[in-house]
């Protein structure tokens, strides 16, 4: 058995499949990444890695915030429905303003605000319940996810929202800066007076989009990991109990988490309102709350708390994203990523069970 | 001299590097009480979850009336008669007394000719009678235990452990949680069980308890055995040196 | 020192509080009812009635199987994706015996027999993931989701099936029994070659749908009741270890309860074919979470060792009674969610507060 006279191989072989399976989701994530390039013709291009970066902005911040929730040894069901109710009242705002003849700025930037400021109000009323109410964070979060979703229901009867600011969409689709190759360079405008084959060349260079998204995860990877606020995350995790009897104020911090994550979802509903230029809503997204917390549990989180990374969530989205995209790409039908998804999520808690524990929350 | 009723030689067991129970030899005879000592951590309630099943040992064996035993879960240790009175008592809170009393074992009747149902009459009977033998007040016999005092609790317990006519009754600090004159009825259970011929093994930190009722000390210290006594041949002091690890000395007495 | 007795000291007025506290559901059901009946038209009808126990079956039977996973402690989120997999194969079934040749008397219940028998293999996967590769529950049944809802999508390549024997249709909509006021009592059959006049005053009564889930549903009633497997069920969920040392076979019962979780839900994809003469791989994934809800406003706790069958009956009739009423009176659907929302947090908040609800039986 372990421990009992190895060889020098031995020891080092069981040292690399330790590091291994302490990080096994980033090497799946580049095995992915390598299969689907040499499988597929049009997968290792620069516009489908954008894409996929695109595509993961939503359920990224959504995932963002449920790592906290989760790391906690909470969940929060409602995420899907709260981006969905604060994109729906975000819209109708921008949409009645600008109908009402403001300047879009105005309309924009207020429909912007109240929808962030509309995010706050679920993830209040679901940390009460929890801390206050000690009500299971399953439950209060489920019932959460069908309050948001009644009353985003009501706000727009099922249909999607048009007529917002046009600049809106603008915003939402534009890019860093573009580059017309060998022509043209310029930061946040599309370049003016360019022909026909000027705009087949021009390539978009890093999605305003993805940079809030990045800029908003590194800044609350960094909160996570090197705040007090953070540790205390992990140690009410760990224990609530011992985080009591330290002094920390558990129900207040946990209020605060469940804010911060309905504010993840509702900064993802404001930019779909920027990006789709409508407000739209659906009634069947159950899929997005589950595949954020799929997400956040490949990426090494564990159900019961206290173990979680911004970064490893990340890789986790990546991994589901990239699984998506290389389907579609080699023409698999969709529902496979169903069962693929299914089969990952299992694989990375069975791997999680049988990797012993040794590391500890470095800073 | 009449065989041992369980043995264990060499018993090891480890959790990943720390070895809990290090090459342990104990006997237990029918008809004597035996004290297991030792500090914290000296092993004690590893062992017993050995010889209950409960874990799987990774070294030495275990006889039971002489005959090899492999035990691969508890049901396999409570067949074989021996039962064991955990310390966080192992009870199942939202159940009832006699519910817990009678867990794993319930008693069914048929039901239709065939169909096995709960006997909640027999076990309700049954639980009154071997709790009125501890003389100890259970408000209802119907509400889940987790609305009973700790020392109900334990109570609850003990009469499980006694209720099913045990060839071997290990019993880990079964006073813990009681009063002065609870703490009796048990110790007076204990001398009426071992007059039955019937061998219990004690873990107990009260030296007061160990001393009247025991005829032998088996004392533990990281794992190993450091020393046995017979009971009346030693003294409280020489038993706490032995446990601390002041007394260095081991006179070897084994019952003859 | 022995706590003292509350039974014997209540006044009688505590005692009505009491089991008022304890049996709010069901005053909650019956607060509906009266509501609905109230506000709406021909709401407590006979035929009105019984299309609320028909509404309510797949909440039911999807709650069944969760009761009996919740009261271990765990959660099945698959239910949803094994209806759909459970009503797709018996479908799909259907489809080839009754190609095969076989006549629908034998078809039928055929191909019923064989969903059920494959719809426990989703279930068998759960239990051995969460029993012996102690994975979460609710990771484990998560990712049985995805993997029950693609096979689904693949078998019936992603269109609801068709072709089904017609009387799978009967079967699945038709009542027990049919009285003609004064003219004729008939079992099953809907009598065919009476007058319009008559055919206004017939009554229907009990839909077979009905009969067979309440059916089943009284049998695993019983078995959670009244036998040693139900009392070791509620033990594992009160503490694992504790039945583990008693020497209940953790194990297996664990994987069993999975599998009734699963045999539930393909049951109810069976009901659901009958229903619809179709089977499709989405037929269960708007009911998934209801289900959890109908178990815990009927008492039981996420933490595990509380439920009863009678809470999830209530619990589904309840969400049934709401929808009905709900269409009866012409408010829009989505509210639905808002109200059941809102009852799911009150049931639990209730049973937070008044622990000593649930602590006794007398």
């Amino acid at each position: 058995m372990f421990g009992q006279g190895l060889t020098q191989q031995n020891k080092t072989a069981q040292r690399v499949l330790l590091y291994i399976g302490e990080r096994w989701s980033a090497f799946f994530l580049l095995l992915m990444l390598v299969v689907f390039s040499l499988g597929a013709p049009n997968f290792f291009a620069f516009k489908n890695f954008t894409n996929i970066l695109y595509f993961s902005t939503t359920y990224a911040l959504l995932a963002a915030g449920e790592t906290f929730v989760i790391i906690t040894g909470g969940i929060d069901l409602s995420v899907g429905f709260v981006m969905g109710f604060v994109n729906v009242s975000s819209a109708i705002i921008m949409r009645n303003l600008h109908a009402a003849g403001h300047p879009e700025a105005v309309s924009m930037l207020i429909g912007a605000a109240v929808g962030l400021a509309l995010g706050v109000i679920p993830g209040l009323i679901n940390g009460l319940l929890v801390a206050r109410l000690r009500v299971p964070p399953f439950i209060a979060t489920l019932g959460m996810y069908g309050i948001a979703n009644g009353v985003a229901l009501n706000l727009c009867e099922g249909f999607p929202i048009y007529f917002l600011p046009p600049r809106a969409r603008e915003i939402g689709n534009g890019f860093l800066a573009y580059l017309v190759p060998g022509k043209g360079f310029s930061f946040f405008h599309r370049p003016q007076n360019l022909d026909a084959g000027d705009l087949r060349a021009l390539t978009g260079i890093l999605p305003t989009t993805v940079i809030v998204t990045v800029v908003i995860l590194i800044i609350f990877a960094f909160i996570l990991g090197r705040t007090k606020f953070g540790r205390h995350t992990y140690a009410i995790g760990g224990s609530m109990d011992a985080a009591i009897r330290a002094g920390i104020n558990v129900p207040g911090h946990l209020v605060r988490i469940y804010i911060i994550s309905s504010m993840f979802a509702a900064v993802a509903g404001v930019l779909y309102v920027f990006r789709a230029g409508i407000g739209n809503f659906t009634t069947m997204s159950s899929s997005y709350e589950l595949f954020a917390i799929a997400s956040v549990v490949i990426g090494g989180a564990s159900l019961m708390g206290g173990k979680g990374t911004i970064g490893g969530t990340v890789i986790g989205i990546l991994i589901l994203m990239t699984l998506q995209t290389g389907l579609n790409i080699t023409g698999i039908p969709s529902f496979y990523r169903y069962i693929a998804t299914g089969l990952i999520l299992i694989t990375a808690v069975v791997i999680d069970q049988l990797t012993p524990e040794r590391r500890t929350i470095s800073a | 001299m009449e065989n041992p009723m369980l043995e264990v030689r060499s018993l090891t067991k480890r959790f990943g590097g720390l070895v809990a129970v290090d090459q342990m030899d104990m006997q237990v005879y029918p008809g004597e009480v035996v004290g297991l000592l030792g500090d914290n951590g000296a092993g004690k309630s590893t062992l017993i979850k050995m010889v209950s099943g409960v874990y799987h040992p990774d070294g030495g064996q275990i006889f039971f009336q002489g005959k090899e035993v492999k035990m691969v879960s508890p049901m396999d240790a409570l067949e074989l008669g021996i039962e064991t009175l955990y310390q966080d008592l192992a009870l199942a809170e939202n159940l009832d007394a006699y519910s817990n009393i009678f867990l794993g074992r319930e008693k069914t009747k048929p039901f239709l000719g065939f169909i096995k149902v709960l006997d909640h009459e027999f076990m309700q009977e049954e639980s009154k009678k071997v709790l009125n033998r501890l003389e100890i007040e259970i408000p209802s016999l119907h509400n889940q235990i987790k609305t009973l005092s700790g020392g109900q609790r334990q109570a609850v317990a003990i009469g499980r452990s006694i209720y099913w006519n045990a060839k071997l009754l290990i019993m880990d600090e079964p006073t813990a949680a009681l009063g002065v004159h609870e703490q009796r009825k048990v110790l007076d259970l204990v001398r009426l069980l071992r007059s039955q011929n019937i061998p219990i093994i004690v873990i107990s930190h009260q030296l007061y308890d160990i001393f009247s009722v025991t005829d032998r000390l088996v004392i533990m210290r990281r794992g190993k055995k450091v020393a046995e006594r017979i009971t009346k041949d030693t003294t409280p002091e020489e038993v706490v040196g032995l446990i601390t690890g002041s007394e260095e000395v081991e006179r070897n007495n084994r019952p003859g | 020192m022995p706590d003292a007795p509350l039974g014997g000291n209540v006044k009688n007025s505590g005692r009505i509080g009491l089991w008022l506290g304890r049996n709010w559901v069901l005053l909650f059901l019956l607060l509906e009812v009266v509501a609905f009946s109230a506000l709406g038209t021909r709401f407590l009808t006979l035929e009105n009635i019984q299309n609320i126990f028909v509404a309510c079956t797949v909440v039911l039977l999807l709650g069944m199987g969760e009761t009996f996973v919740i009261i271990t402690g765990g959660i099945d989120l698959s239910v949803g994706f094994v209806m759909g997999f459970g009503a797709v194969i018996c479908a799909k079934f259907m489809v080839i015996l009754q190609a095969a040749g076989l006549p629908q008397g034998a078809s039928i219940p055929l191909a019923a027999l064989i969903c059920l028998l494959i719809g426990l293999i989703p279930g068998w996967v759960n239990g051995t993931l969460v029993a012996r590769l102690k994975v979460p529950p609710f990771l484990a049944t998560f990712g049985m989701y995805g993997i029950a809802y693609g096979f689904s999508e693949i078998i019936s390549k992603n269109t609801p099936i068709s072709g089904l024997p017609h009387a799978a249709g009967v079967i699945g909509n038709e009542y027990l029994l049919y009285i003609v006021p004064q003219k004729m009592v008939s079992f099953l059959v809907r009598p065919q070659n009476i007058t319009r006049l008559e055919m206004r005053s017939m009554l229907a009564i009990i839909p077979i749908i009905v009969v067979i889930a309440f059916i089943f549903v009284g049998v695993f009633s019983f078995l959670l009741r009244r036998t040693r497997f139900g009392r070791h069920t509620y033990a594992i969920g009160g503490s694992m270890d504790s039945a583990l040392r008693a020497g209940v076979n953790v194990t297996a019962h664990l994987t069993i309860i999975y599998m009734i979780s699963s045999f539930f839900a393909s049951l109810s994809g069976v009901l659901y074919v009958l229903k619809y003469v179709t089977g499709r791989a989405d037929a269960g994934s708007a009911r998934m979470l209801d289900a959890v809800v109908a178990v815990v406003i009927g008492g039981a706790s996420l933490y595990g060792g509380t439920g009863t069958v009678k809470g999830t009956i209530i619990g589904a009739l309840i969400i049934a009674t709401l929808e009905t009423g709900m269409v009866n009176l012409s408010i829009p659907y989505h509210n639905r969610y808002i109200v059941i929302g809102g009852i799911l947090v009150f049931a639990v908040v209730i049973d937070q507060f008044f622990p000593e609800l649930i602590g006794r039986r007398d």
